[in-house]
């Protein structure tokens, strides 16, 4: 067998795309001895075709015509120029490569098929550099050690990963006789995660059943038991010391969030905390579905490939609920530590924030606009507790029939894989995900790392449709976190299944049995289908070049065998393995903590503040990110994420029409505030659940049909001061859940986001709460947007300001914290989201735009800059509390349940009558001259601003 | 009432097929997606269709470079039905990916037989994926697609939008042969940089023709404006602001409803509301 080696480079005096981006993320790194950076494509194909046709081969296919040249071989450093560094980046043996798996189809499409395709990126580095240097590089730029190899200046050819067959050799880990500590070492030696008392469960279990468990029975009780899959915390019993007084949980997620859903009872809730996402009514005929997950660890390893699993995986939860819907919109929310850090302040193990946001974002757009899901609404935060740890937050809604939100598994039925193939990819990612990280984790946990291909997961989708229209398959589940082993874990919980291992299509050779099972290789679906319908299935998917393929039975007494070759490797009671985990009770503490306002002097004019704020992280555009992602396929945009006259202006939800011939629509919206739960997670968790709702509420979301999903990501939560701010965070859910009368329909949880360094401090992330909301639209046309119309118009402030400045982008930018959080009115705030709901559906409203971070100020320059239109504001109009009497807390104060609307001069009766006996009133009007003026209670201007330049500071930020 | 039909085809990676179809039976075609190895399969297939449609997306990853392995394939497996197709006076429309697929397989700007020559869409500029609207001046009166003298104002979304040609004398070409169906222009019909060109195209071209002028690629994608409220601020303007992506695709059906099927000329078009602006044509 010959190996091919194709080399493409671009022609010389063209733009070299990617040879520019790494040339400039050179200079970032502060090298500037580097005069250029030449990229190439290299492509590695072994084949038994003549050089005529190899010619053929990278002269047709791999070799655009116009803008490269190719090269046959191993070419060398360009002439003439001496300082020429030579780097390839491989992908390690195993790792998936999707471009090898087109090409090899394209080749066979032009009439020889090859044995095998790798490929590889090659770069030339012009200039003086020391070796020191080309590592730094190599590692920070053009490799991830997690998932490349780098070879630099090397002439041979790296070894073809031709992987050794399995043979079988079934382990015993023997777990009767040992001690505590014996419990303790095995469960660390094979990185369970177990802890104690859950070793001495199974221990107790294997010494009834009178013999020792298999490697394959431990790994997948500790896949069902972890963390990510079990949330043995939120459902844990929980004693909690709440100043002073005591309170006690039997489930804290019961009594708390899934409380508020059950006691709220809305016949509109089809399917809550029971499938892989949460389903609502959405129309007669349909539902919309909605989960979001996060994907922190692996981001933190492989930025790229992390985010990018991320949003495949959570794509995969509405295809995997009821019986398949489809994916119809993508939310993210990002939290990352402050992109301007220099490289010593990042502690070793990490990658800089500035790359992971870059890897993050990109991942997230590839991935997305692969699958052809508009990705509508998002947000970033940035704070440096998420330096190690960043927070990566990936929604996925879908739409689907209304009878298809159960799922009928029975007795008999075959379990059919589809989709991608399994390989060792991901193997041990749900225990974890469920781990602290440390310096250390980049090397022991490198496979833990997935690799995604978007194109597997669109042609799976694509195969689904047509199966599940069809009628083809009675149940449907995705395969995630514990791979196999979780998805046939839940999907068989009450019936018991027999497993084939060997029946499992691999990518390539050399798997064990228990890899099979846990391996959380990408694109995978697993689904239920009656024998009799097996062959026409697999015709569709054939059909469309996707395998699908019987791998087991469901039985019926309710046992989990696992076969390999017909030997049995593992046998256990479906009960013991969803049901035989230990509760806990945990103890947790809650105390205010003493803090105090900061004393800043008062003055005459806060441009500069608010400029400030407008370019601080937080506030700033995020369009340099919108963009990238394609927000409008599906043809479904209704309320962009940029709006405006500019088309520029930040959204604040996202409205989509789901059924392109209804006029019903869909509004999406998230809220977050991790900086007032340094005061009070409590308030913290309503100030996100207001401002989700006053987001859909702004473009025209219906105040009825709220539906709330809950994203917890906190430190480790055995502390209990930690798990007690968990605590004070879940009851909030209930009181806000109650009050709007929104139930939550699905929730996840991350703990454990903590990073050793290598001095061992510790870093933790702050508690962080991401609320994801969603409501419906009943007619697309009546939707406003936040930018202003008119000049003459009116400018209206609807919610009562209060000296609430704890927390606040004004304090963070004066390095302050401070002490008044702002604290939800838990009975004026679903007054006024009702109110103003219904005056913009009887179309009385021109814009709406929320107060949230930066307040009054920075919503009126963001609506102001977003109409091209300025603003003659007096805060005398403004409705406040008697304690906010300082003129900086009018202007940036964050109190919640405040809207700024604007309405025509002849709608004002009627919007005022809306509006009585509400805290409102007259701020202002919209001019023409563009320019934010604020004058305050004693008549002097305290702002004054071009609206250009406001506009600037707020771009500036990420104009990268 | 004869129909006019509609094949839109659809292959691993391939995602607006959907709004793709819907714009065309709004515009008063029946439309079907099809996927490409029902075509290798049953070459004939295309014989019942007057429009084929390659949508947008990223077929087959958009790995080697965009459109190139769904071009490879219907080179090696679809030259001679889509040949045929053409020359039968049929219609072809590539948006973005598919606009990709026409020049990477040597349909657009056409010559010879299928081969890539002088024309090639790479990269943009700007080294990343953008998703924002621009606006389209027409460059030609023979391509049936569009009326020469209408703007248009449509979104692109992608990340290898940039033409590019072999040298200066291909570009004379495509000028003076008028190849150039539309370029990229600001809301006063000027060309300019970034962000009005949003991928640094050579000369700014945003579409390509063949000779016939009843092949059409372009990167922006039409679909994607077929109702109002798509527009990017609609919420600012009145009722009655033109909706111009639906455009394209009523012409396409104008045109094969006058000069494909059989009773074309006492056909009544008026019946199709999207298409109000260009049925009251002459």
């Amino acid at each position: 067998m010959r190996q091919w080696r194709v080399e493409v480079f671009n022609r010389p005096g063209l733009v070299d795309v990617q040879g520019g981006r790494v040339l400039s993320d050179i200079r970032e790194l502060g090298i500037t001895s580097i005069e250029a950076v030449q990229s190439a494509r290299v492509f590695l194909i072994e084949a038994d075709f003549d050089p005529a046709f190899a010619e053929r081969v990278a002269h047709e296919l791999l070799a655009d015509p116009v803008c490269e040249q190719y090269y046959l071989g191993r070419s060398g450093p360009p002439a003439g120029l001496a300082k020429a560094t030579l780097i390839e980046v491989h992908l390690k043996s195993g790792v998936t490569d999707p471009v090898a798996e087109s090409v090899m189809a394209a080749i066979a499409d032009m009439g020889v098929r090859p044995d095998g395709v790798r490929t590889a990126r090659k770069y030339i580095l012009l200039g003086e550099i020391k070796p020191s240097q080309i590592d730094t590089i190599a590692r920070k730029i053009l490799a991830n050690d997690v998932i490349e190899d780098v070879v630099i200046g090397d002439e041979t050819e790296p070894p073809s990963p031709h992987l050794n067959a399995y043979e079988l050799n079934i382990a015993h880990w023997p777990i009767r006789d040992l001690d505590d500590a014996g419990l303790e070492t095995l469960s660390q030696d094979k990185d369970l995660f177990l802890n104690v008392v859950e070793m001495r469960t199974i221990q107790d279990y294997f010494r009834r059943l009178g013999r020792e468990p298999t490697d394959i029975e431990l790994e997948t009780l500790a896949q069902t038991w972890s963390e990510h899959c079990g949330h043995k915390t939120l459902r844990s019993a929980v004693d909690m010391t709440a100043n002073g007084t005591q309170i006690h949980f039997d489930n804290l997620l019961k009594e708390t969030i899934f409380k508020a859903t059950q006691q709220l009872n809305k016949d509109w809730c089809l399917s809550v905390f029971a499938d892989n996402a949460g389903v609502v009514e959405f129309d007669e005929q349909s539902a919309v579905c909605f989960k979001v997950e996060t994907h922190n660890h692996p981001s933190a390893l492989d930025p790229y490939g992390g985010s990018a699993t991320g949003i495949g995986g959570v794509i995969r939860d509405p295809m995997g609920t009821g019986l398949g819907a489809r994916p119809i919109a993508n939310t993210d929310i990002f939290c990352f530590g402050t992109p301007d850090k220099s490289l010593d302040e990042v502690p070793k193990g990490v990658l800089h924030p500035r790359r992971i946001m870059k890897g993050v974002v990109a991942g997230v757009r590839d991935y997305g606009n692969r699958m052809g899901i508009p990705t509508v609404n998002g947000a970033i935060y940035f704070d440096d507790r998420y330096l190690a740890n960043p927070l990566v937050y990936c929604g996925n809604i879908g739409l689907m029939d209304r009878t298809k939100v159960r799922k009928n598994t029975q007795t008999g039925h075959l379990i059919v894989v589809v989709g991608g193939r399994t390989g060792r990819d991901g193997i041990h990612g749900a225990t974890f995900s469920s781990a602290q990280m440390t310096h250390e984790y980049e090397t022991i946990f490198s496979h833990a790392v997935q690799i995604g291909n978007a194109i597997t997961e669109k042609k799976v989708l694509d195969v689904l449709v047509q199966a599940n229209d069809a009628g083809l398959y009675e149940a449907i589940t995705d395969c995630g976190a514990g791979g196999l082993s979780s998805a046939v874990g839940e999907m068989a919980k009450d019936l018991g299944a027999d497993v084939d291992l060997e029946k499992v299509p691999l990518k390539y050779a050399g798997l064990g049995y228990t890899e099979i099972w846990i391996s959380e290789a990408q694109e995978r679906m697993v689904i239920a289908v009656k024998p009799e319908n097996l062959e026409a299935i697999q015709r569709i998917f054939a059909g469309e070049n996707v395998e699908a393929t019987a791998i087991g039975r469901f039985a019926s007494d309710k046992k989990l065998r696992l076969r390999y070759n017909g030997q049995q490797v593992g046998e256990m009671d479906m009960d013991f393995l969803h049901d035989g985990v230990p509760r806990y009770s945990r103890q947790a503490v809650w105390k205010q903590p003493k803090l105090s306002e900061p004393t800043l002097p008062e003055k005459d004019n806060y441009n500069d503040d608010l400029l400030r704020i407008l370019s601080s992280c937080n506030v700033a555009s995020k369009e340099w990110v919108i963009r990238q992602y394609d927000h409008e396929v599906q043809g479904g945009s209704v309320v962009k994420p940029l709006v405006g006259v500019a088309n520029d202006g930040p959204s604040d939800a996202a409205v989509v029409q789901p059924k392109l011939n209804s006029p019903r629509g869909l509004a999406i919206s998230c809220g977050m505030n991790p900086l007032y739960g340094d005061i009070d997670p409590y308030w913290m968790a309503l100030a996100g659940i207001d401002e989700a709702i006053r987001n859909l509420i702004c473009v025209g979301g219906r105040v009825d049909r709220i539906a709330l999903l809950d994203n917890f990501c906190w430190a480790n939560c055995d502390r209990p001061d930690i798990l007690g701010t968990l605590v004070r965070a879940a009851q909030a859910c209930y009181d806000g859940a109650i009050a709007f009368q929104a139930p939550f329909i699905s929730g996840k949880d991350s703990l454990h986001n903590e990073f050793v360094c290598e001095d061992g401090t510790v870093i933790r992330i702050p508690p962080t709460l991401l609320i994801s909301a969603m409501s419906l639209v009943d007619d697309i046309d009546k939707c406003v947007t936040m930018d202003l119309k008119k000049p003459g118009n009116l400018l209206f402030v609807v919610g009562r300001t209060n000296n609430e400045m704890g927390g606040s982008h004004y304090y963070k930018i004066h390095d302050a914290l401070g002490a008044n959080v702002p604290r939800l009115d838990l009975d004026l705030a679903p007054r006024i989201a009702g109110r103003l709901s219904a005056a913009i559906a009887e179309g009385l409203v021109a814009s709406c735009h929320d107060c949230s971070e930066g307040g009054l100020a920075v919503a009126l320059a963001e609506m102001a800059f977003a109409g091209g239109l300025g603003v003659a504001a007096d805060l005398r109009g403004l409705p406040k509390s008697r304690d906010c009497s300082r003129t900086d807390a009018q202007l940036f104060s964050e109190s919640n349940s405040r809207y700024v609307v604007e309405v025509a001069p002849h709608n004002y009766d009627a919007f005022a009558k809306r509006m009585l006996n509400l805290p409102f009133g007259q701020l202002g009007t919209v001019v023409a001259e563009p320019k934010l003026r604020i004058k305050a209670q004693d008549g002097k201007s305290i702002i004054d601003a071009d609206i250009g330049i406001l506009k600037q500071a707020w771009q500036r930020t990420f104009d990268w | 009432m004869q129909e006019v039909r509609a094949i839109v085809l659809r292959a691993a990676g391939i995602n607006t097929d959907l709004e793709t179809e819907y714009a065309l039976e709004l515009a008063g075609a029946q439309a079907d997606r099809i996927h490409i190895n029902r075509l290798i399969e049953d070459k004939g297939l295309l014989e019942q269709y007057h429009i084929l449609i390659f949508p947008g997306g990223f077929s087959y990853g958009d790995d080697v470079a965009a459109g190139k392995i769904m071009a490879n394939q219907v080179i090696h497996h679809l030259s001679d039905p889509v040949r045929k197709f053409i020359n039968d006076g049929k219609l072809v429309l590539g948006i973005c990916n598919g606009f990709q697929v026409l020049v990477k397989a040597g349909i657009l700007p056409g010559g010879n037989g299928f081969k890539q020559e002088d024309v090639t869409i790479t990269c943009n500029d700007s080294g990343k994926y953008e998703d924002r609207w621009v606006y389209l001046a027409p460059q030609t009166g023979k391509c049936v697609f569009f009326d020469p003298g209408q703007r248009l104002y449509v979104p692109v979304a992608h990340g290898e939008g940039k033409i590019v040609t072999k040298d200066d004398e291909a570009l004379q070409r495509l000028r003076s042969e008028g190849h150039i169906a539309f370029k990229y222009v600001d809301a006063e019909g000027n060309e300019g940089p970034f962000p009005i060109n949003p991928n640094g195209s050579v000369d700014s071209i945003a579409g390509l023709t063949d000779a016939t002028g009843r092949v059409l690629g372009l990167m922006p994608h039409p679909e994607r404006f077929v109702r109002r409220t798509q527009h990017p601020h609609w919420s600012r303007l009145g009722e009655d602001l033109p909706v111009d992506g639906i455009k394209i695709f009523c012409h396409a059906v104008r045109y094969v409803r006058e000069n494909l099927l059989e009773s074309c000329v006492a056909q009544p078009t008026a019946d199709v509301a999207a298409c109000g602006e260009v049925q009251a044509g002459p």
